[in-house]
């Protein structure tokens, strides 16, 4: 039995704008990750992917700030702690995160290594220069970079290098959990096969211990993560390995996401994407029902009135919808009949 | 009747260099063209391959430093200002950054206005502006009372994108040349922009141009696709030939870097 590196129980998170409105971008979100294992997150922009990613972290500045539930590092429990504590003592030592645009994070005016030596005067400053170059080194080589990056500038490098330089320097201290934020959705398709590469390197040289994967391409969720998870509005959908989330999808949601995908592959041309009308809610003040209801073909007269529960179903499996398994897979059938004829 | 299709847009040895000397970079390299009229094409490359060169130069917003573009079996003209207008009633664009392709000042009523201005309907009367405007609107599913006296950066990526649809629905070219429409917008909303672009085309029979590195939305759109590699096509023909059975080692490369479902994706090989 794998230990469980990060759960979260309920965690529900909101943002604070300048009016006075809450916005619950997170709302009663519960996830496990395992040791060796990876989870994507999938969904539409703004359905609060990177604020439960920023959550899980608790790095609480304003305008986000918590509400309830718990956050569990390897037994650890840091809900309700400072931010600048968990920025002392969790980021890059227990999770390290990439945002978005990590490539551009970096200064240009300073050296890579120079980004590593100022991680470790944070965090082991007793360390000589010469030490952290050689720790440097060696972690830059075991990734499948060259060690001439050190001694570069990033506006030397190229994008797909920038960014995987940016994943070593992430990881240079083995935190347990590493949250990527869209990492590859700035590279072309070499460069982002290359960065995929390096993450699953890390974990198999045991750099990280678990994974956390956000993104909106499905098909590189699939290829990448064990299990699939996907938010709309901020809340999870759908739960699944990968496997069912991609080829047997339950929530309404979920299905439609999956028919968006476009791969080259041969048959894609026989089907029609199906594109998900309307936009997701405003989450000032989100529908008291279903969330997904306006935008639901299968939408049931009482499903803007009751607020739908998670539907757990066994096998690390569940969905938020108030229709049975039978009466969704029924309702997927007899849409399928229909496009054929 | 395959004999009879009309070649509307072609362009023969169009090449373009930046720079000279040392630095001299050639971004576009002799490449020639024939579009026909109503196809579907799709220019596929990685990034730096010369691909937005090449749709600049064909919409004439760049010189090309050698060739020439002809557009209706004539050399293209574009000397004038005005000329350049005549030119641009024909070949529309739709780019890849949404939130740098309006003017900020311009309402979105004064974006789509312009449009029924470029085709004559200047005398027209206001009701009929506003209904054409509304129609434009509904197309793309915009709900044209809540655009008026709103500015382009008050919408999100996507509806920007959709109203530059609505533009396109508007003035009816007969070429529209999509540079990379969908790379900044999330998977969901990129099927619907597809879907509204196969419907314009397939309403208008126009000629499609989408340039892109996306190869599973150059496969699902196209006709015909193009590979493009430092400023030359290294492959091009149907696509079901192109993607499904390629012959060149470079294109066979970049069909495997992409993420797949249903077959292997097999990430030795970078």
């Amino acid at each position: 039995m794998s230990e469980v590196m990060l759960e979260v129980r309920e965690l529900t998170t909101k943002y604070i704008t300048r009016y006075q409105e809450d916005v619950y971008a997170v709302d009663h979100v519960s996830l496990k990750v395992k040791e060796g294992k990876s989870l994507g997150i999938a969904g539409e922009s703004g359905c609060g992917k990177s604020t439960l990613a920023l959550s899980m972290m608790g790095y609480y500045f304003a305008p986000l700030h918590y509400m309830s539930g718990e956050i569990i590092i390897d037994r650890r429990n840091i809900s309700g702690m400072d931010p600048d504590d968990v920025r002392k003592s969790i980021l890059g030592t227990e999770i390290a995160y990439i945002p978005q645009s990590a490539m551009n994070a970096l200064n240009p005016t300073r050296k890579v290594i120079h980004f590593i030596e100022d991680v470790y005067q944070a965090h082991d400053p007793y360390k000589t220069k010469k030490e952290v170059y050689e720790l440097a080194r060696g972690c830059f080589e075991t990734l499948g970079l060259p060690a001439e990056v050190l001694q570069k500038y990033p506006v030397e490098l190229s994008g797909g290098m920038k960014q995987r330089t940016v994943i070593a320097v992430s990881v240079i201290l083995f935190p347990k959990v590493l949250i990527a934020d869209e990492p590859s959705s700035a590279l072309d398709v070499t460069s982002q096969k290359m960065v995929i590469k390096m993450l699953k390197n890390l974990m198999e040289n045991g750099f990280i211990k678990s994974m956390i994967f956000i993104t909106h391409e499905l098909p590189l969720l699939y290829n990448v993560t064990d299990d699939i998870m996907v938010m709309y509005a901020g809340q999870i959908v759908e739960k699944g390995t990968a496997k069912e989330a991609v080829f047997d999808p339950l929530h309404p949601y979920a299905k439609g996401l999956m028919g968006s995908i476009i791969v080259p592959e041969s048959g894609l041309r026989d089907v029609k994407l199906t594109a998900i009308p309307g936009v997701p809610p405003n989450l000032k003040n989100p529908p008291s029902g279903c969330r997904f209801a306006e935008r639901c073909k299968f939408v049931q007269p009482e499903c803007k009135a009751i607020s739908v529960e998670l539907r757990d179903i066994g096998g690390g499996r569940a969905y938020r919808c108030i229709l049975s398994e039978k009466e969704l897979r029924d309702a997927y059938q007899r849409e399928a009949n229909q496009n054929a004829r | 009747m395959p004999d009879e299709k009309k070649i509307i847009l072609s362009a023969s040895g169009l090449t373009k260099v930046f720079g000279f000397g040392r630095q001299k970079c050639v971004a576009v390299d002799h490449v020639d063209i024939d579009l026909n009229e109503g196809e579907v094409v799709s220019i596929v490359g990685e990034s730096g391959s010369g691909k937005t060169t090449l749709a600049k130069m064909l919409l004439g917003l760049i010189n090309p430093t050698e060739g020439e573009v002809y557009f209706q079996g004539k050399k293209r003209d574009i000397s004038s200002h005005k000329k350049k207008h005549d030119y641009w009633k024909n070949i529309q664009a739709i780019f890849q950054d949404p939130y740098c392709s309006y003017n900020i000042f311009n309402k979105i009523d004064t974006v789509l206005l312009d449009c029924i201005h470029m085709r004559g309907g200047r005398k027209f009367p206001r009701a009929k502006k506003v209904e054409l405007m509304a129609e434009a609107s509904s197309f793309v599913n915009l709900k044209f009372k809540e655009l008026t006296n709103k500015y382009p950066f008050e919408l999100s990526g996507g509806q920007m994108q959709r109203l530059m649809i609505a533009r396109i629905f508007l003035l009816k070219p007969k070429i529209l040349l999509a540079d990379e429409p969908t790379s900044m917008i999330d998977a969901c909303s990129r099927a619907t922009i597809l879907d509204m672009l196969m419907q314009l085309r397939n309403e208008t029979g126009m000629t499609l141009i989408f340039i892109t590195h996306d190869i599973g939305l150059a496969y699902y759109v196209s006709d015909s696709v193009y590979i493009m590699k430092h400023g030359k096509f290294v492959e091009s023909g149907s696509a079901d030939d192109v993607i499904l059975h390629p012959k060149e080692v470079y294109t066979q490369r970049l069909i495997n870097d992409v993420p797949k479902i249903h077959e292997e994706w097999d990430l030795s090989t970078v």
